[in-house]
């Protein structure tokens, strides 16, 4: 018979580590299967783990790196108790009581874990372009993570793609590297805030073009340039550039709780605010995974906080 | 870092490449990447697990930026998988454990 446990956690970003803490504080000795490494936001520490500077985390008045940050909230979970698994769930079963959880084989007949609570707290991953040439060119131009990559363009010209905050913030970091930033957006105005747009438009090394969609990434060996189409005149033109910097939003990873918990339209987990709670009783949700409104560090670290003594409490009213 | 992980350096690579019978693995990272972060505790595992079938190296490419340029590195983590002295596999981005045992063929 598989572990159980009072609290297991799927992900491990600011909202399932301060889920872990919260939970080991309370000596629920909580399970965090934290997700397995990947370039994406898919993985172990979340988004932050592609992020450089983080500014507007409170309490770090000199700003943090991203992954660094992450290494922390990982060392004050494990400190109060919290073990942590780099693994990843292939399917959960959250029809009965306890909770069933399977790591590797999904048709295996006994679950790996069973949890009388779960919190989920699997995050959200960057959207890609979709576009036929991208994923062949992945790691040869075209990147998921702009700190990891930018350091290999330097002196180029190079492209990021969307008008949002992370758009901004990548296009901005780039330009410690690269001649020329081009920001492709498909509207004629950014959709970031004021102090990113503001940094953005008085950097001499970033261009915009815009109502811009990019329909393909050319090259051979490597990105040597864009297709793209104005979506107003239809006309289309190509950008020679080496590199391919996609932030053109993200969707949460929900894939694994289709038809066990309600979501949104667009993916989002739906909890009964001001709450955490699912629709499932004893399984609640924080972080990006059903937040479309802030989607922020801090704000998952919130939810995450709120989820730990939900499931507390659910635990206490149900033992 | 496990004692039997080798760190490479833009002067040591060509020697260690040829000069290793097992299969080689090169492990292309720097400080400042959070992936690379990830995988560097798994490589250590299969560094002390797999003895002597296998050889696990690093490169920083901070400090060692002509071996990186010399393999067209322009992501990181790259992985390059070198048997016999020659170029075998590429992989590209951070991957689990059991992805990458199965990409070093293990």
């Amino acid at each position: 018979m598989s572990d159980l446990h009072d609290v297991l956690i799927l992900g491990s970003g600011p909202a399932g580590l301060t889920a872990a803490i919260y939970a080991a504080r309370a000596s629920l000795d909580p399970l965090v299967i934290e997700g397995e490494p990947s370039s994406t936001g898919d993985q172990p520490g979340g988004q932050l783990m592609l992020t450089t500077d983080v500014e507007n985390f409170p309490g770090f008045p000199d700003g943090i790196m991203g992954p660094e940050l992450m290494m922390q909230f990982r060392k004050q979970a494990e400190r109060f108790g919290a073990i942590l698994k780099t693994e990843k769930a292939t399917r959960v079963d959250l029809t009965e009581q306890p909770f069933r959880v399977w790591i590797g084989d999904p048709e295996a007949a006994e679950p790996t874990y069973r949890a009388k609570t779960i919190i989920v707290s699997t995050g959200a991953t960057a959207l890609m372009l979709d576009q036929p040439n991208e994923q062949r060119l992945l790691g040869h131009g075209v990147s998921t993570c702009a700190t990891c990559d930018g350091f290999f363009f330097r002196d180029h010209d190079i492209a990021v793609v969307g008008g949002g905050d992370s758009a901004l913030e990548e296009a901005t970091f780039l330009t410690k590297f690269a001649k020329t930033v081009t920001i492709i957006h498909r509207r004629d105005e950014l959709r970031g805030s004021k102090i990113m747009q503001d940094r953005a438009f008085a950097n001499p090394k970033i261009k915009f073009l815009w109502d811009t969609e990019v329909t393909d990434v050319l090259g051979d060996q490597s990105v040597e340039s864009l297709a793209l189409r104005n979506n107003k005149t239809d006309e289309t033109s190509e950008l020679a550039v080496t590199g391919l910097f996609v932030a053109i939003g993200h969707r949460p990873n929900t894939d694994l709780f289709q038809g066990q918990l309600a979501m949104k339209d667009n993916g989002y987990l739906i909890t009964e605010a001001p709450s955490t709670r699912t629709n499932v009783p004893g399984v609640f949700a924080c972080g990006d995974v059903q937040d479309d409104t802030y989607r922020q560090a801090i704000s998952a670290a919130g939810s995450g906080c709120s989820a730990a003594i939900d499931a507390e409490r659910w635990l206490e009213a149900n033992e | 870092m496990s004692e039997n992980i080798i760190d490479l350096t833009d002067a040591t690579f060509d020697e260690t490449v040829s000069g290793t019978a097992e299969p080689l693995v090169v492990d292309f990272w720097a400080e400042w990447c959070g992936p690379c972060k990830m995988i560097a505790p798994i490589l250590d595992e299969i560094a002390e697990e797999q003895g002597d079938s296998i050889k696990i190296s690093k490169v920083n490419v901070d400090e060692n930026p002509s071996i990186a340029q010399q393999y067209g590195i322009m992501s990181i983590p790259t992985i390059l998988v070198f048997r016999d002295g020659e170029l075998d596999k590429r992989i590209v981005g951070a991957k689990g454990k059991a992805q990458l045992l199965e990409e070093f063929g293990l």
